[in-house]
C-alpha cells in the first residue's frame, strides 16, 4: 500500500470511531428533540456518568461487565429522574426555559461527580485488550471494533424498535403530531419519560465505549455532548438517520483536519460545522421534509 | 345519554370560547352542531377529547364524570375524534396511521379491522405502504375517519370533516358517515357546512360565539328561518 493511502486510511479509521461516539450522543439528541423540542443539553453528562461510574463501580471491586451494566442502569435512573423532577414538573413552560433547566441540570450532575468521585481522569480497560489489528496496512485498536459493533448493533435496534412496535411509533407520532397523538391515546407524558431513559442510556453506551480510548473525568461530557448536538444539527436536527450520518462526518472532518492541517483546531471543527451548518442549511443535511398536505 | 355535556365553559387565557354550552348525545344518534368559523366548535371537541382545559360545567360518559381525565382515558373509554384538518401522521405510512388508532384498544386482533377499513375504501389498501402525506386531501379525510374507528370507538367526533375539500368529495364523506350511522355508530358531527350535516343529522344545535342558541331536530332546523339566513345562506 503506498503510504500516502496509509496514512489516510489511519485517519478515516480513527474519524469513524470518534464519530460512531458523536452518533450515540446525536440519537440521544434527537430522540428527546422529537418527543418534545427540547434541547437537552445535559446529555453530554450522560456520557460523563456512563463512564464515570463505571469507573467507580469497578474502583469498588466490581469486574467490567457488571460495572458496565450497573452503569447503564444508573445513568438511566438519572435520566428518567431529570424528566420527572426538572422536565416534567415545569413542562408547560416554554422550551426556551426547559433548555435552561437542562443546563442546570447539567452542571448540577457534573458537580456531584466532581465532589463525590473527583476531578481526577480515569481510563477504564480496554474490553479485549490493547493488541493492535493491521487493515490495509493501517491498524486499529480492537476497542474501536467495539466501539463500532456495539454502535450499530444499537442503531439497528433502535430502527428495529420504531419501524415494527406500536409504542416506537407512538414516539414517532408524538414528534409528528402531538395533538393527534393524543387524541389516539398516546400517552405523551410517558413519551417524553421514555425519551429521557433511552437518551441516557445511548449516552451511557457512548462515554463507556470511549473511556478506554480517551479516559474520562467529570467534564468530558461538555466537549462530547457539544460534537454530539453538532452531528444533531449537521443531520437535521430531530432525525435518527441524519444524528448517525452526521456524527461519523464530523467525526471524519476532525480527524482529517487533525491530520492533514493541524490537531490543534481539533476540536473547533464541532463549532465551525455548527456555525456552517445555521448559517448555510438550517435544517441540516436531512432535514425533515414536509410531506403532509394541508 | 351516552354523552352528556352539561353547562361547559372553556377559555384561551382571559378569552372565553365557550360559555354554559349544553348537548347530549344517545346511544346510535348522529347529532349536529353548527355555526359559524370561530364560533367554538372545534374548543368543544378539544374539551371532550381532554386536550383543551375546562373551565365550568361538566362531561359526562355514560355516566361517568370524565370533566378532568386524561386524553388516554377517554380513548379508552372509547370517545375517538376526528380532528379539524385531519391531521394525519405525515411521514407515517397509511397502515401505520391506522395502526395507531389501535394503541388503547384491549383486543388486539388488529388485522380484521384493518381489513374493513380496506374493504370500506379501496384507495387505503392501495397506499397503505405510502407516507399518509402523500394521499389528497379527500383521502386523508378517509384515513383519519378509519384511523378513529381503529380504536372501536363508542362514540365518534368528527371535526368539519368536509373543510378544504371539493363538493363531490364532500358527498362522499357524508355517505360514509350515514353508513357508520345506519350500522349503529354513534356521531357527534361538528360543521360549518349547516346543510349537509343538519341534513343527515337527527338533532342539531347551532353555537354561536361560544353558546348554544338553538336546538331542535335536523329536519326542523334546516328549515327554521334563523338558520337558514345565517348558516345556509338563503
Ligand atoms: N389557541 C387559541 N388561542 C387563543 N384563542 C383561540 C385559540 N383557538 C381558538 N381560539 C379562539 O376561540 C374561538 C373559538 O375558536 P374555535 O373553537 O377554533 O372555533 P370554530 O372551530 O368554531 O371555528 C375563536 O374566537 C378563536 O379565535
Ligand atoms: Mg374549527
Amino acid at each position: 500500500m503506498p503510504p500516502a493511502f496509509v496514512e489516510f486510511l489511519q485517519f478515516l479509521l480513527s474519524g469513524i470511531t470518534s464519530g460512531a461516539i458523536y452518533a450515540l450522543v446525536g440519537l440521544g439528541f434527537a430522540l428527546i428533540y422529537n418527543a418534545s423540542h427540547v434541547i437537552n443539553f445535559a446529555q453530554g453528562e450522560f456520557v460523563m456518568l456512563g463512564g464515570m461510574l463505571t469507573w467507580a463501580l469497578m474502583s469498588a471491586g466490581l469486574d467490567l461487565p457488571l460495572a458496565i451494566g450497573a452503569a447503564v442502569a444508573l445513568t438511566v435512573l438519572a435520566g428518567l429522574a431529570l424528566e420527572k423532577l426538572a422536565i416534567e414538573p415545569a413542562r408547560d413552560a416554554d422550551v426556551v426555559t426547559l433548555i435552561i433547566i437542562t443546563i442546570g441540570a447539567g452542571i448540577f450532575l457534573r458537580g456531584v461527580v466532581s465532589v463525590t468521585l473527583g476531578k481526577d481522569f480515569h481510563p477504564l480497560p480496554s474490553f479485549s485488550g490493547d493488541d493492535p489489528i493491521s487493515v490495509l496496512g493501517a491498524t486499529i485498536m480492537p476497542q474501536s471494533l467495539w466501539v463500532l459493533g456495539v454502535s450499530a448493533l444499537v442503531v439497528i435496534a433502535l430502527q428495529l424498535f420504531f419501524r415494527y412496535t406500536l409504542l416506537g411509533k407512538s414516539i414517532l407520532a408524538t414528534s409528528y403530531n402531538r395533538d393527534a397523538a393524543r387524541l389516539m391515546g398516546v400517552n405523551v407524558g410517558f413519551v417524553l419519560l421514555l425519551s429521557f431513559g433511552l437518551s441516557a442510556m445511548l449516552g451511557a453506551m457512548a462515554g463507556i465505549l470511549i473511556a478506554p480510548i480517551t479516559a474520562t473525568n467529570f467534564e468530558v461530557g461538555i466537549i462530547l455532548g457539544l460534537k454530539g448536538f453538532a452531528a444533531a444539527i449537521l443531520g437535521g436536527l430531530g432525525n435518527g438517520l441524519g444524528a448517525i450520518v452526521g456524527g461519523l462526518l464530523l467525526g471524519i472532518i476532525e480527524s482529517l483536519g487533525a491530520g492533514y492541517i493541524s490537531s490543534d483546531y481539533k476540536d473547533a471543527m464541532a463549532f465551525v460545522v455548527i456555525l456552517g451548518v445555521l448559517f448555510f442549511m438550517p435544517s441540516g443535511l436531512f432535514g425533515r421534509r414536509r410531506t403532509e398536505r394541508v | 345519554m351516552l354523552l352528556e355535556i352539561e353547562g361547559l365553559s372553556s377559555h384561551y387565557g382571559r378569552i372565553q370560547a365557550l360559555t354554559d354550552v349544553s348537548v347530549s348525545v344517545d346511544e346510535g344518534e348522529l347529532v349536529a352542531l353548527v355555526g359559524a368559523n370561530g364560533a367554538g366548535k372545534t374548543t368543544l371537541l378539544r374539551c371532550l377529547s381532554g386536550l383543551q382545559p375546562v373551565s365550568g360545567g361538566r362531561v359526562l360518559f355514560d355516566g361517568q364524570d370524565i370533566t378532568s381525565a386524561s386524553p388516554q382515558k377517554r380513548v379508552r373509554l372509547g370517545i375517538s375524534q376526528v380532528p379539524e384538518g385531519r391531521q394525519v401522521f405525515g411521514p407515517l405510512s397509511v397502515e401505520d396511521n391506522l395502526r395507531l388508532g389501535t394503541v388503547r384498544r384491549r383486543g388486539k386482533d388488529v388485522s380484521r379491522d384493518l381489513d374493513r377499513m380496506y374493504t370500506r375504501f379501496p384507495v387505503l389498501r392501495e397506499k397503505r405502504k405510502q407516507p399518509a402525506g402523500t394521499l389528497s386531501g379527500g383521502q386523508q379525510q378517509m384515513l383519519a375517519l378509519c384511523r378513529a374507528l381503529m380504536s372501536q370507538p363508542r362514540v365518534l367526533l368528527l371535526d368539519e370533516p368536509s373543510m378544504g375539500l371539493a363538493p363531490l368529495l364532500t358527498g362522499e364523506i357524508f355517505d360514509s358517515i350515514e353508513i357508520l350511522k345506519e350500522q349503529g355508530t354513534t356521531i357527534f358531527l361538528v360543521e360549518q357546512n349547516a346543510f349537509a350535516a343538519l341534513g343527515i343529522a337527527s338533532r342539531g344545535y347551532v353555537l354561536d360565539t361560544g353558546s348554544v342558541v338553538l336546538t331542535d331536530t335536523g329536519a326542523d332546523l334546516l328549515r327554521n328561518e334563523r338558520v337558514k339566513s345565517a348558516y345556509l345562506g338563503i
